[in-house]
């Protein structure tokens, strides 16, 4: 049991993150949301590559006697996660640039109250 | 801002910007490359907008120049790639690793001490990624900032 | 209550249930089992790529491809930025 309170960490982070979305009304707390969601999902890349008593897959300065490759951590997965840092990065960009856009329009930012607002 | 955040950001600039271009330029020997420098070089523009205000850093800076500054670092990518199939008939295929020219030898298995001269053609990507990440982080940031803090969009 | 904050909760809890049950069919944290394509790229690092850092050499070498396609976004980030505020930088 106690080998499996990462992955409930993971779980624990996406539920906080899907929180907002459904239950608050301001458009920035539903932005934040959805960077916890994200922050939860590259954290869970992270852990599907670790092996215990692991070091970095980095030769430079090994600490002496690491027999490779059955001591070292798994490189891929850190890879993937560098690429999904970085979407994460162009999304929330374009995300906080709508959100501006929509509130010098409206001048408010409910979302119930933009619904309303029809032109 | 004050004269103290003013300094301050003077004093820190120079260095931060140093720290990102080692870790760029050390991408194949310890751990950084492209993205994590870029990302470094532009924690410190940041600082630069928030000490010496947006609308001031936007007037002296064309951000025209900044976005073609960005596509430069996409077309040397792909350059280098193209380059791949060129010479060695895989598409990103590493033709500088293991011959005798800029970055060329190999070094020896298991843990040795860091040598500049390997990496073949992953140095080179570092570069055009690092400028790329660099330029684009930039522009966003100045604008999204520059648009946030004037009255009315022309 | 309203009907809204039902929907809610109830979405809320068939995503935490699908979850918790799903995380009892992973391997547990510690021991990835087998793992032949990573053993290859940690012993063949220094030969055929000529670097030492072994997730670089992912990044560029072995798997170049979802880098570029990473730079694209990038690349399709600053655009939409751009033409987002087109009438403030003038």
């Amino acid at each position: 049991m106690i080998e499996y309170i990462p992955y409930i960490g993971v779980v624990a982070m996406i539920l906080i993150g899907l929180y907002p979305i459904l239950f608050r009304r301001n458009l920035i707390k539903i932005v934040i949301g959805i960077s916890i969601i994200e922050s939860g999902v590259n954290l869970f890349l992270i852990i599907l590559g670790y092996r215990d008593g692991g070091v970095a897959p980095i030769f430079t300065s090994l600490p002496p006697g690491t027999t490779y490759p059955e001591e070292m951590v798994l490189p891929v997965p850190q890879a993937l996660t560098l690429t999904s840092i970085v979407i994460g990065v162009a999304v929330l960009a374009l995300m906080l640039s709508l959100v501006m856009h929509i509130y010098r329009k409206y001048g408010t930012l409910d979302v119930q109250k933009i619904r309303r607002l029809k032109e | 801002m004050t004269k103290i955040v003013k300094t301050t950001a003077n004093i820190l600039f120079p260095f931060t910007m140093i720290f990102g271009l080692y870790v760029i330029a050390h991408g194949h020997l310890t751990p950084g490359g492209g993205f994590q420098g870029g990302a470094i070089v532009v924690s410190g523009c940041a600082l630069l907008l928030v000490a010496y205000g947006s609308s001031w850093v936007f007037d002296r800076i064309k951000d025209k120049r900044l976005a073609a500054f960005e596509s430069l670092g996409a077309i040397g990518f792909i350059t280098i790639a193209f380059l791949g199939l060129m010479f060695s008939a895989v598409f990103f295929g590493n033709f500088l690793a293991g011959s005798g020219s800029l970055f060329g030898t190999t070094p020896a298995t298991g843990s040795t001490l860091a040598d500049f001269n390997t990496g073949g053609v992953l140095p080179l990507m570092n570069f055009a990624v690092g400028v790329k990440v660099i330029a684009g982080l930039f522009v966003i940031v100045l604008v999204m900032a520059y648009a946030s803090s004037t009255k009315e969009w022309g | 209550m309203e009907k809204r904050i039902i929907a809610g909760a109830l979405v809320l809890g068939i995503v935490a249930v699908f979850f918790l049950f799903s995380v009892l069919l992973i391997h547990p944290f510690g021991d990835p089992g087998q793992a032949q394509m990573d053993d290859y790229i940690i012993t063949h690092t220094q030969n055929e790529t000529g670097t030492q850092n072994g997730v670089t050499s992912v990044v560029f070498d072995y798997r170049g491809f979802d880098t570029l396609g990473e730079a694209t976004i990038l690349f399709s980030a600053v655009t939409g930025v751009l033409l987002i505020f087109r009438r403030v930088r003038h």
